[in-house]
């Protein structure tokens, strides 16, 4: 049985270690040749990662681990030695320049002419060979920013094409994508399977994942847990079963503080939320949501990325995203209007983002100013900041949220990410909000941050503060929640108390795909 | 325990900060030196002082401007059109100079109101808007003097930039009045920096060392009174040099202690966290434009009672050395660095080296060379220790 295995791809005890942190220990994949190999796992399991040791992003020397390629060893120093060998990766975020033309784009970097002149017909008629070929109908002259999302991506692999691909990588390539998109781009990659190009993808559709894989491996916590063979598991829905189970299969340590919380009066309530893509007008990011917190209770929004978490919280945040948004917000039973930022903090509500370093924090200033940034009326009269009394608040959040630096006026951006995320709450905290959104607070913080976080969290609630906590780490979601809402796609397909929830039950919902 | 830093730390611990100051004395002394003394001589502190005051007063709203992240290349068209109109109230329909004063500082507030508009509300690059605006506001100028020059202005007006405070308190043979305000001055900013340090140990900040704070402080003073000394044997105390004494003082409360001022650093130093701490960056961004524009009209009165007149040519590659100024004063490329004192400094610096060379002797061309390397020198230092402290990008 093993003689007959043809395996494209071997990649060997893989370990991959950040500063602080190992993101991949001893991964092996293997991968068929011209197969559909699926890979999922959790947000931050180590996938992206992974493919990045492979496709030379990470070069060979920052890893420990060997990988062979088409029966020899490779060693890759960038992107482009893995290109050279036939690897393409197609990122979620698309690589097109919008404003050149398909045929532009194909060839960017692989320019069809001579002597350092373009040849435009070479180029052209090049590039409706490959269109042809991934049934894209548009003349390639077409500028690619006036094409949909899901043409764009075809457009990416037609160019993946044209560099002789024999394994392609693709990257939740139908996240962004509606059913039909998605449909004809399954379709194109079980013909290119006929063609004998190889497939690894990456998904958190889950359906859409067992339909169409011959493999599927599960990463979690940076190690492979499993590579099964569908056609061993000719159910669907067992097969996704054990797919979620591998996925989330993590024991729950006493990494959650206990809380013992009075839940008192309903504090936000969000009825039937809408927000359209800021620039897809056809898009809806977030589809009728609805939810509310009470004072002292901990609410979860759980989703994978891309559901529309973040998308979420910062339009309900000041319209900080979106278009066309439409829906109530109420706090404390009465309807409040919110034109921006300034009118979310003097209602009471508090962001602190997913992405501290491009959205929460001044990384060139110090704790001090970075503390009092959203908060400065409040420490000044007549326009005149009292700087003895930021001193003071600063020095008081230092104390009680425990951020380790030598003093407040420590410049933020030399501060570990747990201790600078200890700010962003502490710049929250000073506004007094009565609902605190807190998104992915625990993102890039070391085990011990983690715990204290949770700790602070706990602690809010005490003090009857509404808070909702948006996380795809599930062990979180239930650890740290009372209550749990389930986001797939824009929409909210389940709600549960966290007492009953299991992680596969919510995984589940998570992976909901609705029409 | 707050600890006591020494001299060198002091130094390194904020280079950029420090290395303005350091290199502004080495300049001074270096010129000094070539000059033979005449650099230093009453007559030509005096004339120093007069002859860049309009830079140093355009710099502090430049300085502002870059912090936030933009740029303006049109204040040197401002101050000829704030001049001209000046003029043309004054001189042509031969009104009061103080309502001339009033035109000019309307003018200049309607040409930030203008460019404020399309960079905050618009959001077209500033560095476009005042491309354009440097060309609209030099047309203005020759449309408002209809293409002759307008002089003189009334004696009033020419005090402005030309007047002195001299034998208010008698002296013999020096101006007492003008040491008395240093003195004063001097005994402001020892009282100030003695406040800061007492603030800062309470709040276990760390501090130089007692001597070191001694020195600094005597040494300021030293060079305050003696500078006074120079200006009180020439001519005495210029009413200009009050008003630019007033301008830094207001703009580095404005900038470092007011509501306005720190949202200006939060926004250039990440304007996406800025927005989402409530900061209306749209309202801050209009009014420093306005801010700028005023500014310039008081550089533009300035210029023209220093010409004595209004001429269409007026304040050409102003705005460079404004710019260059805010850079050489440590303001950051990238946007949330800089200071006012800093930009004054960096003033300076350019003021003693044209200043110095002029005396020298050594023609306009090679002036301009110089000049230019001293400018990217400044900002190659600058990305330098940016990169050496390691700071995050």
């Amino acid at each position: 049985m093993t003689t007959a295995e043809d395996h494209i791809l071997r990649m060997r005890s893989i370990t991959k270690t950040f500063p602080g942190v190992k993101a991949l220990s001893d991964v092996t994949l293997q991968v068929r040749r011209g197969e559909i190999h699926g890979i999922c796992g959790e947000n931050g399991a180590g996938k992206s990662t992974l493919m990045k040791v492979l496709s030379g992003v990470y070069p060979d020397s920052s890893f420990d681990g060997d990988i062979t390629f088409d029966g020899e060893q490779v060693r890759f120093g960038s992107i482009s030695d893995s290109e050279d060998r036939g690897i393409v990766i197609i990122h979620q975020e698309l690589a097109l320049v919008p404003h050149l033309s398909i045929a532009e784009n194909i060839f960017l970097g692989n320019e069809q002419g001579a002597g350092g002149l373009v040849d435009w017909h070479r180029t052209n008629a090049a590039a409706a060979e490959l269109l042809a070929e991934v049934g894209l109908d548009e003349n390639p002259v077409t500028p690619v920013g006036r094409l949909g999302v899901g043409k764009q991506q075809l457009v990416e692999i037609a160019k993946a094409l044209s560099k002789n691909v024999k394994l392609l990588i693709l990257d939740e390539p139908t996240a962004a994508l509606n059913d039909d998109d998605s449909e004809h781009l399954l379709g194109l990659i079980r013909n290119l399977r006929e063609t004998g190009v190889t497939c690894i993808i990456i998904s958190h559709k889950l359906g859409e994942i067992a339909s169409i894989s011959d493999a599927v491996t599960v990463i979690r916590d940076g190690t492979t847990i499993e590579t099964m063979r569908t056609d061993e598991e000719p159910d669907q829905q067992a097969l996704t079963a054990r797919i979620i189970h591998g996925m989330v299969g993590r024991e729950m340590g006493s990494m959650y503080p206990d809380r013992d919380v009075e839940i008192g009066e309903e504090v936000f309530r969000l009825i039937d939320w809408h927000v359209g893509h800021p620039e897809q007008r056809d898009r809806t990011v977030v589809d009728g949501a609805s939810l509310h917190v009470r004072a002292g209770e901990v609410v979860g929004i759980a989703g994978l990325m891309g559901a529309g978490r973040t998308e979420l919280a910062m339009s309900v945040f000041g319209r900080s995203y979106g278009r066309d948004i439409s829906g109530t917000v109420e706090m404390h039973g009465k309807p409040v209007t919110i034109r921006g930022v300034s009118d979310a903090i003097d209602h009471g509500i508090a962001y602190v983002s997913e992405d501290r370093k491009t959205y929460g924090l001044n990384l060139i200033d110090d704790i001090r100013r970075n503390i009092s940034a959203a908060s400065l009326t409040k420490l000044a009269t007549a326009g005149w900041v009292n700087a003895n009394e930021e001193i003071a608040v600063a020095q008081e959040y230092r104390g009680s949220l425990n951020i380790k630096a030598p003093s407040v006026l420590s410049t933020v951006g030399q501060l570990s990410g747990g201790n600078q995320q200890k700010v962003v709450l502490s710049k929250w905290l000073y506004t007094e909000p009565e609902l605190l959104i807190l998104d992915e607070p625990t993102r890039g913080v070391d085990v011990g941050a983690k715990q204290e976080i949770y700790t602070i969290i706990n602690r809010l609630a005490a003090d009857g503060k509404a808070i909702l906590v948006i996380s795809s780490e599930l062990p979180e979601v239930l650890g740290v929640c009372d209550r749990v809402y389930a986001l797939s796609s824009g929409r909210i397909t389940g709600e549960m108390a966290a007492a009953d929830a299991t992680q596969e039950g919510l995984m589940e919902l998570m992976t909901k795909e609705t029409d | 325990m707050a600890g006591t830093s020494n001299i060198l730390e002091l130094l390194t611990r904020n280079l950029r900060q420090s290395g303005i100051y350091i290199a502004f004395v080495f300049i001074v002394l270096l010129f000094t030196a070539l000059t033979g003394g005449t650099l230093l001589s009453p007559g030509n502190l005096t004339n120093l002082v007069l002859q860049y005051s309009y830079i140093l007063i355009l710099a502090i709203g430049m300085v502002m401007i870059i912090v936030a992240g933009h740029i303006d290349l049109s204040v040197g068209s401002v101050v000829a059109l704030t001049g001209a109109v000046a003029a043309v109230v004054t001189i042509s329909n031969g009104l009061p100079w103080w309502l001339g004063v009033v035109a000019a500082l309307a003018t200049g507030a309607l040409v930030g109101v203008w460019q404020g508009f399309w960079v905050a509300v618009v959001g077209i690059p500033a560095f476009i808007v005042s491309l354009a605006g440097m060309l609209i506001f030099r047309g203005l100028t020759y449309l408002t003097l209809d293409n002759v020059s307008l002089s003189p202005f009334p004696s009033e007006y020419q005090f402005i930039a030309g007047g002195f405070f001299n034998g208010l308190l008698g002296g013999p043979g020096y101006d007492v009045f003008t040491l008395v305000l240093a003195a004063a001055a001097a005994l402001a900013f020892a009282y100030k920096e003695w406040r800061a340090r007492s603030r800062k140990i309470q709040y276990r900040q760390p501090v130089e060392a007692l001597w070191l704070f001694v020195l600094k402080v005597l040494a300021v003073g030293a060079v305050l009174m003696a500078f006074a000394w120079q200006l009180a044997n020439s001519r005495g105390m210029p009413f200009v040099l009050l008003i630019l004494a007033a301008l830094v003082l207001i703009y580095a409360f404005v900038t470092q202690q007011t509501v306005f001022g720190r949202h200006i650093y939060a926004m250039g130093g990440n304007l996406q966290a800025a927005k989402l701490s409530g900061v209306k960056t749209k309202r801050v961004n209009f009014l420093l434009f306005v801010n700028m524009g005023v500014l310039a009209a008081v550089a533009g009165i300035v210029y023209s009672s220093r010409m004595n007149g209004a001429q269409p040519g007026a304040g050409e590659m102003f705005e460079l050395d404004a710019i260059a100024a805010a850079f050489i004063g440590g303001a950051a490329v990238t946007g949330g660095v800089g200071r006012v004192q800093g930009a004054i400094v960096g003033g300076l610096i350019m003021a003693v080296m044209s200043n110095g060379m002029q005396i020298m002797g050594i023609d306009q061309s090679t002036q301009s060379v110089v000049r230019g390397v001293v400018l990217v020198l400044a900002v190659a230092f600058d990305v330098w220790s940016k990169k050496r402290a390691g700071t995050a990008s």
